[in-house]
């Protein structure tokens, strides 16, 4: 548990040091926010009803963007090969690193977003549904781009296939999501929506740990 | 727990890509002893030290060890120093071995960076050591945590003399507390190796 703490604590401190990650992440999502308007002209009523689609095609694009570079450091630089020596399985390694671009990216990007809705007019009844759905779909989203990082570790500009990998995957997450943010039926048709994606989410952690230690042990021979 | 007594190879082989890099490799290491792989580039010295680091599965033959822990693999008490320095240029030297002693488990910083004399180095980001400086936060790892198996890939490879001598001082340090040490090199470590094992293309000679 220790080492496990160790590596997400390591990984969190990189990222802030690097000013990658959660930094480029931000930025990415407030320029795509900030120029929207100016590009669809100011029709509030239309940037209401496109607010929440927006959002979550940000945080998708701007998680895509990460995915290929959490386990391409390691990797290149040996760290990976020590990592696997440890006592801990494999498995856990994959998972504390997705953890950790969850904590570093998509989680920030998942309470920060509903504060950009503002500038896309967007609703003030949809703004709970949209952060929690966010919030639940930001860790399936760190999962699973967890996963297609170990499955395109090895490869050099592994970041288009990473993409390509894991968009098919984020379908769900995304439909689900936008389904939360705009709920017409009430509160319940929102809570629905929430509960696929708690599951999208822990199916994704049931998953990913193996899945990605597979991988890993494939580029590491 | 009982100490690591021996590791012993049998017929090991190593495919890679299609091709055999060496095959019916034998040897076996008892505690205390430094066998030092030989042979020239592209036989396969750093795939037999990943093998048995468990990086690699062997194509044919087995590895097998003698005491020790059961629960863990042989890779699990072993260190494993290779080309890479697994050293990331934005952590500080003292945080990179802090970060290898918390995962790794056991062994205290501030000893294990006196090793190789970083000490005044502690609080230098990384990405500021010359290849020689960062050749010895690796080395430091051997000393963070205590593992009975070391496999050194040209441990001594842009060290200065005095860094030479400590690391010379370590592996004997290693040795006598009935540590096992495989180490291949190109230039002589300036020790006694109580075992020399040759790998030539394809196969092994005496």
């Amino acid at each position: 548990m220790n080492a496990f703490l160790a590596l997400i604590a390591r990984d969190v401190k990189l990222t802030w040091r690097q000013g990658g990650g959660a930094g480029a992440a931000l930025g990415f999502m407030l320029t795509v926010i900030g120029l929207v308007p100016l590009a669809l002209g100011p029709d509030q009523n239309l940037l209401q009803r496109l607010a929440p689609g927006l959002l979550w095609l940000t945080l998708l694009l701007s998680v895509l963007l990460t995915a290929d570079r959490i386990f391409q450091q390691d990797y290149e630089d040996g760290s990976l090969d020590i990592l696997a020596m440890g006592d801990q399985p494999l498995e856990l390694v994959a998972l504390a690193k997705a953890l950790a671009h969850w904590l570093t990216t998509s989680l920030p990007l998942a309470v920060l977003a509903p504060l950009l809705g503002f500038l896309l007019n967007i609703a003030p009844g949809g703004l709970w549904p949209l952060a929690a759905g966010m919030m639940l779909g930001s860790l399936a989203l760190s999962l699973i781009a967890g996963l297609g990082g170990a499955v395109t570790v090895g490869l050099r500009r592994g970041g288009l296939l990473a993409a390509l990998l894991i968009l098919p995957l984020y379908v769900p997450i995304l439909i689900f999501g936008i389904s939360a943010a705009t709920a017409m039926t009430g509160p319940s048709g929102a809570g629905s929506s929430l509960i696929v994606l708690a599951a999208l989410a822990l199916a994704a952690l049931a998953v990913q740990p193996f899945a990605a230690a597979a991988a890993l042990r494939a580029y590491l021979r | 727990m009982t100490p690591l007594r021996s590791v012993t190879a049998t017929s090991l082989a190593c495919y890679r890509g299609g091709r055999q890099v060496f095959s019916g490799l034998e040897f076996g290491l008892a505690a205390g002893q430094l066998m030092e792989v030989r042979g020239p580039n592209g036989t396969g010295k750093s795939s037999l030290l990943r093998m048995i680091a468990g990086l690699n599965e062997p194509s044919a033959g087995s590895l097998s060890f003698d005491g020790g822990d059961k629960d863990k693999t042989l890779g699990q008490q072993a260190h494993y120093i290779a080309h890479q320095d697994a050293i990331k240029p934005a952590l500080t030297v003292a945080e990179n071995l802090a970060f290898w002693q918390r995962y790794l488990g056991g062994g205290d910083v501030a000893q294990a960076l006196a090793v190789f004399a970083l000490e005044h180095l502690a609080a230098t980001p990384a990405a500021l050591l010359s290849a020689g400086q960062k050749r010895r936060l690796a080395l430091s790892r051997l000393a963070v945590s205590p593992r009975p198996l070391w496999l050194l890939d040209e441990p001594s490879v842009g060290l200065d003399e005095a860094s030479h001598q400590r690391l010379v001082a370590l592996v004997l340090n290693h040795l006598a507390a009935g540590g096992l040490v495989m180490a291949t090199t190109h230039v002589p470590l300036g020790l006694e190796p109580h075992h020399i094992l040759r790998i030539e293309a394809g196969r092994r000679a005496a």
